[in-house]
């Protein structure tokens, strides 16, 4: 007689192994300086928390129409209130501001329909990339369908800045990409132009970029062929990120085995087949990282318009600290503008991170 | 296949070469890799590709398909000579299948897609036809069920077969190996020559650098045997193994099948 096997049955871990307090001992008092460690930590929060919120909430002021109403001795959030209209749209006309925050609704609309499954993705995509900017455009600028013509000169506030980052975003990453391309390639030319791109661009800081499409190329221009200066600082700004992302993109292409491109090439799929189908889709993932932080960075760089005379949203809190109503608000400005772009970041930081998780194919185990 | 690429195939099956190297020569910088290598391959041939470390036998074989290019002589491949003309290659490559030491599959794309991407893009096949033939291939290799995972998920061994069945998508008329087990555990080296060895049974041409003497000794037709960049012999795997005429092969046997 064959003797059975029977494994042992499986016992549960140990209490002190699992739940919450488990993770506390693990995680907070593992050891005497860990143990030290937090109570400090608990400490400053303690000294630091209490007169935050007493400053942000509990004494803060939230209506009221100069600062002289501010008299709780707290955060005078009265004054974003008074100003929240001009921070969110600039000088464009009140009237008219339902244009933007439909164009915002619009946007969000097509964006979320992603998530519907029997949609055609294609068709989504090319209505988002191709139709909403034209609508958009017409939308903002007007002059159509009786809409009334809005100067780009009035355009400012939130919807200056995200409208400065969207485009320049969206923009920059496929000529990143062209650029990155470029620079690897075998035609002697093509790379030459790149590399003499991305290495002037990037030897030249932003401010210089914005002075020469603001200032100095209307000088350069012939009489009569000026165009308009929020499109020069869109392609300065463009250009600069471009340059930027080119450099990321090309450490993503560098990561990829050299394998991988023989193996596209062995099949007989063409240098833009294995490009798009093969290469690409791998470089990019590999870099979503270093792409949002140029994005993040993108974002935040947009404020300095502000030096060519563009008021977009940090413009406009600066240019509302001076009304006379509301000296001694500057705190209150600044920390408005932090949690706005921190909550806009912040949103592309994890955002980032979900797509990394979708995208990994590696170690998944079914 | 259409009535025309039958009576092709029908032609070359007498003693047309299928592939021929005439005096080719090829240098890395100062490093001469391949020395005046003459050699041609009749269309249905097994060949195999044996040697040192550093002889050259995987430049060689990737020249047939001009993953690397060579600096003089002519390769002729399917009568289509091998040079700068960008049109050439990638017809020839539609032709010629190729099968790596690191499988190469594309990490991003499921099996499925892995064996599709190439018929859809290059032959320009229907999806769900392209779709068929896949699994078709992929029942061969004995895949099937994992059609939908990804490389990452899939053993060395699968992987490799998998690699093969991309390569079979294309339908070519040649196969090329490239130490296609060099870098599997030996319990999974079987799974691979088991579909190799199949493949020959069919008729594929094959060029098959390798290690494994067993697969030279049974499968077959010749054994190029080269070193420093040169063809020392080439010979039926009888006389090649039993019969060796230079003292260089001798040693090389020796030391590989004596361990």
């Amino acid at each position: 007689m064959a003797i059975i096997f029977k494994p042992s049955p499986s016992l549960p871990p140990p209490v002190t192994s699992v739940g919450a307090v488990a993770w506390v001992r693990q995680n907070l008092f593992s050891s005497p300086l860990n143990i030290f460690l937090t109570l400090f930590s608990i400490y400053i929060l303690y000294l630091l928390l209490p007169p935050v919120i007493e400053w942000a909430l509990i004494n803060a002021t939230w209506e009221g129409s100069s600062k002289a109403a501010c008299t709780a001795g707290g955060a005078c959030w009265a004054f974003i209130g008074v100003y929240f209209d001009q921070f969110m749209y600039g000088l464009y006309p009140e009237a008219e501001t339902w244009r933007i925050n439909l164009a915002v609704i619009l946007l969000v609309v097509m964006v979320g329909a992603f998530a519907i499954k029997t949609i055609n993705k294609l068709y989504l995509s090319i209505a988002i990339i191709v139709a909403y900017p034209i609508v958009a455009y017409f939308l903002f600028a007007g002059g159509v369908f009786g809409l009334e013509v809005v100067e780009t000169s009035l355009w400012g506030g939130l919807f200056l800045t995200v409208l400065l980052g969207v485009i320049g975003i969206v923009a920059s990453f496929p000529l990143g990409i062209v650029l990155a391309l470029g620079r690897r390639s075998e035609m002697p030319i093509a790379k030459s132009v790149c590399v003499v791109f991305i290495e002037t661009i990037r030897a030249v800081p932003l401010i210089t970029i914005l002075f020469m499409a603001s200032v100095m190329i209307p000088l350069f221009l012939p009489e009569g062929l000026n165009f308009n200066k929020l499109l020069r600082v869109l392609i300065g700004i463009t250009l600069f990120s471009a340059a930027y992302m080119a450099e990321v993109v090309r450490g993503g292409l560098q990561a990829i085995p050299k394998g991988q491109y023989e193996a596209a090439d062995a099949m007989g799929l063409t240098y833009w087949q294995s490009m798009i189908l093969v290469i690409l889709p791998q470089a990019l993932k590999l870099v979503i990282p270093g792409i949002v932080n140029s994005f993040i960075a993108l974002f935040k760089d947009t404020t300095l318009v502000y030096i060519v005379g563009m008021f977009d949203f940090l413009g406009r809190i600066q240019a509302a600290n001076h009304d006379s109503n509301w000296l001694g608000t500057t705190v209150e400005g600044y920390a408005f503008a932090a949690l706005i772009y921190w909550v806009i970041c912040f949103g592309m930081s994890r955002y980032s991170m979900a797509l990394e998780r979708k995208l990994e194919t590696g170690h998944k185990r079914n | 296949m259409t009535d025309t690429n039958m009576a092709r195939a029908q032609l070359a099956q007498g003693e047309e070469a299928i592939i021929e190297f005439n005096d080719v020569n090829k240098w890395y910088g100062d490093f001469h890799v391949l020395k005046n290598i003459n050699f041609s391959i009749k269309k249905g041939e097994r060949i195999v590709v044996c040697g040192p470390s550093g002889s050259g036998k995987s430049t060689m074989t990737r020249c047939i398909n001009r993953l690397e290019e060579h600096q003089k002589g002519t390769i002729l491949v399917d009568g289509v000579e091998m040079n700068n003309n960008l049109k050439n290659i990638e017809a020839i490559r539609k032709d010629v299948g190729m099968v790596f030491q690191h499988f190469n599959l594309f990490p991003h794309l499921t099996i499925l897609e892995n064996l599709t991407l190439a018929p859809i893009w290059v032959r320009k096949t229907p999806k769900k036809e392209a779709e068929e033939m896949a699994m078709h291939y992929l029942e061969r290799v004995k895949i099937a069920n994992q059609a939908l995972k990804y490389p990452g998920q899939l053993s060395g061994g699968q992987q490799q077969r998998v690699a093969i069945a991309r390569g079979l998508c294309m339908q070519p008329r040649i196969m090329l190996f490239d130490e296609p087990t060099s870098a599997l555990d030996p319990e999974m080296i079987k799974e691979v020559l088991d579909v190799m060895v199949q493949l020959a049974e069919e008729g594929m041409t094959m060029v098959c650098v390798t290690h494994e003497m067993g697969f030279a000794k049974t499968v077959a037709d010749r054994v190029v045997f080269m070193d420093a960049g040169e063809i020392v012999e080439a010979n039926e795997p009888h006389e090649f193994f039993d019969n060796p005429q230079h003292d260089r092969t001798q040693m090389f046997l020796s030391q590989i099948l004596n361990h």
